[in-house]
């Protein structure tokens, strides 16, 4: 099977900034793609690049096997695209936007229009000017959705959304995937790229820092964990896929490989627990733990 | 946190983000008094100058423009021949910079960030009326201070400037009473630039006759204050009065509704689209209709009343055989009404030109507000879209001088029983300045293509050709420069003979212009 996109070596700069550094991707026909990244990595700008709306200043960019530059208005009929800053015509409602993106890309399922419009709580009527954040996205989303095609292009699309949304967007992706669509997500969140992807690239200013399945990354999705228990722990720095453990009488902090995190709760449960706290760890502290010193080195 | 807590920051802002924008305006209105009495005083130097231009200066259309011309002398002068622009500039002028400061940052969201802080309820609305009235003071007093540079009278020179801050004022007012009607912001500017453009109107008519529509306008108001013709002062405190009376209006408003929200509620419109709704033309359509249909009117309206002074002047003129001597050698045309239809249709050109401009930056428009990004990314390609919003600005305006050359061949062959003679005659009038509105669509086409970011610039293109028109000749400036505006080629119907060649030229710089600009757009990245 082909990819659907192929970039490589991929450079653009805006007067100083180098937004993109020799930036590698490919997306396999078929998968869901996360593009993960800090704010101003350069997801937005390799988006562009891929959609023909900016010229790359050097390397390859392949879509759908044509060139994006030049093969635009063909290769668009063939994917959809969702801004991640979505702005609708004051005048226009909702409902309006969506046909007209739906019917200039080539066609809308009126069908599943009507049950996305269903699913995301999506009031059609109201002008554009009124929508909130959310529901502007929600207006992108269901054009994108509702569309006949192979690709989509979804430039971080639950920035605004509420978590019950966010639900919706998820099964919605899922389902997008049974149908064998591709999918290229762009996120700066990791657990969301976690639920949702076949397989990740993670790029940092402007450069593929790391790539590969869920399964390769899995030094990535670790677990801080504080306590307070009962007793002062014993043997826990034994145990594997342990990592920075602090120590403070009963008080014990430290990150878990999330498949170790069952064995060490359970140790933990054998001391009595008096109060657990635990969060995902951020992306900046993925990236200052993980590739400090590559990007020190570069 | 009282309703005003944060007004001198939010005012501080507002400053900062105006620090180019409102400088200009001010400076614009503060020198163009003083521009105007110098260059009266190089043309006029005595008394008896002076008094021949009287009789030239009292006829009903000089009227209507100008305003009624109180008393001959060098600050008479200068006060009849500016005011009406000044007051309009200014007007414009705060009018914009309320709204700006308001409804556009409400519109955008940035004023829900902004509240979210230590804001009190009423502090962007202070902050936009303190803004625009020290802008408003500051030309004034600077107008007043330069034309006393001049050497006019004080006292004369004090009343033009607080005649123009008092405008200032109003309108500014108005526009706080505006933003308070709908959700958006350029409803809000089309509210308050409709109530200047009536008040222009009302007192238009009301000085050549029906005085006391001169007394329903502001604009009215300012022109009456009677600057270096024995000082009315009290009538400043008319526009003081208005402009306090609207602010309260506007702030009792303001503090019935949600930020946001509007007074004219939002009505739900179609969940479908229309069938035509389903090409970049069809949205262009839906774009621009609501503002070429507005124009039309205007226009039309405009046009009629026009073409109805024209009979008025001559039935005037005719009894005066010198007058109209000297009138027909000033038009450089057969007769007094010929060369005051031509001169008419002059300006006719560049206020539809406005209407090119605008249409035409609607590109930009788009694009920064990231409307273009998402159309792109569907089948649509960049010319065709361009194409469809251009299409407006090249049709759009053919129709609107249509609509002002047809009414006023009705209003003024309806006067003088020649309906079929002078409808083709003041359409062909109207028609011909279509090439020289076209070129500045041309700029605004290659600035958008080349150089996005100077897109804008079209506006300062056409001001200076109206600039030219209004000073050109007065300010005896050398030839190529005048000429450097599209509309001193246009040939002046119907009194002058009609010649292709500079309509030809025109429309071929006009093409040239557009098709480079939509080339570099073709080649440039979106954003
Ligand atoms: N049009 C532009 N002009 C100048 N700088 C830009 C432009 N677009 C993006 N950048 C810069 O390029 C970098 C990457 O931006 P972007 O692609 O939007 O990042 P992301 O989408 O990952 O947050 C940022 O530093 C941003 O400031
Ligand atoms: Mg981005």
């Amino acid at each position: 099977m082909t990819d659907a996109i192929s970039v490589s070596g991929l450079v653009k700069t805006f007067g100083r900034t180098r937004a993109l550094d020799g930036l590698e991707l490919t997306v396999r026909t078929g998968e869901v793609h996360g593009f993960l990244g800090p704010n101003g990595a350069g997801k937005s700008t390799t988006i562009r690049v891929l959609l023909g709306l900016l010229r790359a200043d050097a390397g390859t960019a392949t879509l759908l096997g044509g060139d994006p530059w030049r093969d635009t208005a063909d290769l668009h009929r063939r994917l959809a695209y969702v801004p991640g800053e979505v702005t609708l015509w004051p005048s226009l409602t909702g409902g309006e936007v969506i046909d007209l993106l739906g019917r200039l890309r080539g066609g809308l399922d009126a069908g599943r229009r009507a049950t996305l419009l269903e699913r995301f709580d999506l009031d059609p009527t109201k002008k554009g000017r009124t929508y909130s954040k959310g529901n502007r996205q929600k207006v992108a989303l269901v054009a994108a959705l509702a569309s006949d095609v192979e690709l989509l292009i979804l430039d971080e699309p639950t920035s605004g959304l509420d978590p019950l949304m966010e639900e919706v967007f998820r099964t919605c992706i899922a389902e997008e995937r049974k149908n064998g669509r591709t999918v290229l997500l762009s996120s700066h969140i990791l657990a969301e790229v976690e639920a949702l992807c076949d397989r990740v690239s993670i790029i940092r200013a402007g450069r593929t820092v790391d790539t590969g399945t869920l399964a390769e990354l899995r030094h990535l999705t670790r677990t801080s964990i504080t306590a307070e228990l009962a007793a002062t722990p014993t043997g826990l720095d034994a145990l594997p896929g342990l990592h920075d453990l602090v120590v403070d009488g009963p008080r014990v902090r430290f990150d878990v490989d999330n498949e170790h995190l069952g064995d060490v709760l359970r140790q933990l449960t054998g001391c009595g627990v008096r109060s657990l706290t635990s969060q995902p760890p951020t992306l900046e502290e993925l990236f200052l733990r993980h590739y400090e010193e590559e990007l020190v080195g570069s | 946190m009282s309703a005003l807590t944060g007004t001198r920051h939010l005012t501080r802002l507002a400053f900062r983000l105006d620090r180019l924008r409102l400088p200009v305006w001010v400076l614009a209105i503060a020198l163009l008094p003083m521009a105007t009495a110098a260059q009266y005083k190089q043309l006029y130097p005595t008394k008896a100058d002076l008094d021949s231009v009287r009789a030239v200066l009292s006829t009903p259309a000089l009227v209507a423009i100008g305003g009624p011309l109180f008393r001959v002398s060098l600050g008479g002068l200068t006060a009849w021949k500016i005011m009406s622009t000044e007051l309009i500039l200014i007007g414009l002028m705060s009018l914009l910079t309320v709204v700006r400061h308001t409804r556009t940052e409400e519109e955008t969201g940035r004023l829900e960030l902004i509240s979210a802080g230590v804001v009190g309820r009423h502090a962007p609305l202070t902050a936009a009326l303190v803004t625009a009235g020290l802008a408003d003071l500051v030309a004034g007093a600077l107008a007043a201070l330069f034309l006393l540079a001049t050497g006019l009278p004080a006292t004369g020179s004090l009343a033009l400037g607080l005649a123009v801050c008092v405008t200032g004022l109003a309108f500014a007012a108005i526009a706080a009473v505006a933003v308070q009607l709908t959700e958006n912001a350029r409803t809000a500017i089309a509210i308050a630039g409709a109530v200047l453009a009536g008040s222009y109107l009302l007192r238009a008519v009301g000085d050549t006759g029906p005085t006391w529509l001169s007394w329903l306008s502001p604009l009215g108001w300012a022109i009456h204050i009677r600057a270096y013709a024995g000082e009315r002062w009290w009538v400043a405190g008319l526009a003081v009065a208005l402009a306090a009376l609207l602010a309260a209006l506007a702030y009792t408003l303001a503090g019935r509704r949600d930020v946001g929200a509007a007074l004219l509620a939002q009505r739900p419109g179609p969940a479908m689209a229309a069938a035509g709704l389903r090409s970049p033309f069809g949205l262009a359509w839906r774009l621009h209709r609501g503002l070429l249909a507005g124009w039309l009117f205007g226009m039309a309206v405009a046009g009629a009343a026009l073409g109805g002074a024209a009979s008025a002047l001559t039935d005037q003129i005719a009894v005066n055989q010198e007058l109209t001597d000297m009138l027909a050698r000033l038009g450089g045309s057969k007769g007094v009404t010929d060369g005051y239809l031509g001169a008419v249709f002059g300006i006719v050109g560049l206020v539809v030109a406005c209407y090119t401009v605008q249409a035409t930056l609607r590109l930009r428009a788009e694009e920064s507000a990231g409307r273009l990004e998402p159309l792109l990314a569907t089948r649509t390609g960049r010319v065709r879209w361009a194409l469809s919003h251009l299409v407006f600005a090249v049709v759009g305006s053919a129709l609107l001088l249509a609509a002002a050359g047809a009414a006023g061949g009705l209003a003024y062959g309806a006067q003088i029983s020649d309906v079929g003679g002078q409808v083709p005659r003041l359409l062909g009038a109207a028609m011909v300045q279509l090439p020289a509105a076209w070129v500045l669509a041309g700029l605004g086409v290659a600035l958008f293509g080349l150089v996005p970011q100077a897109t804008p610039l079209t506006w300062v293109a056409l001001v200076a050709c109206l600039v030219l028109l209004e000073l050109g000749a007065l300010l005896n400036l050398s030839r190529w420069i005048v000429d450097a505006s599209p509309f001193a080629h246009v040939p002046k119907l119907p009194g002058a003979e009609f010649s292709a060649t500079p309509v030809l030229w025109l429309t071929a710089v006009a093409v040239v212009l557009a098709a480079a600009g939509l080339v570099g757009f073709r080649r440039r990245d979106i954003g």
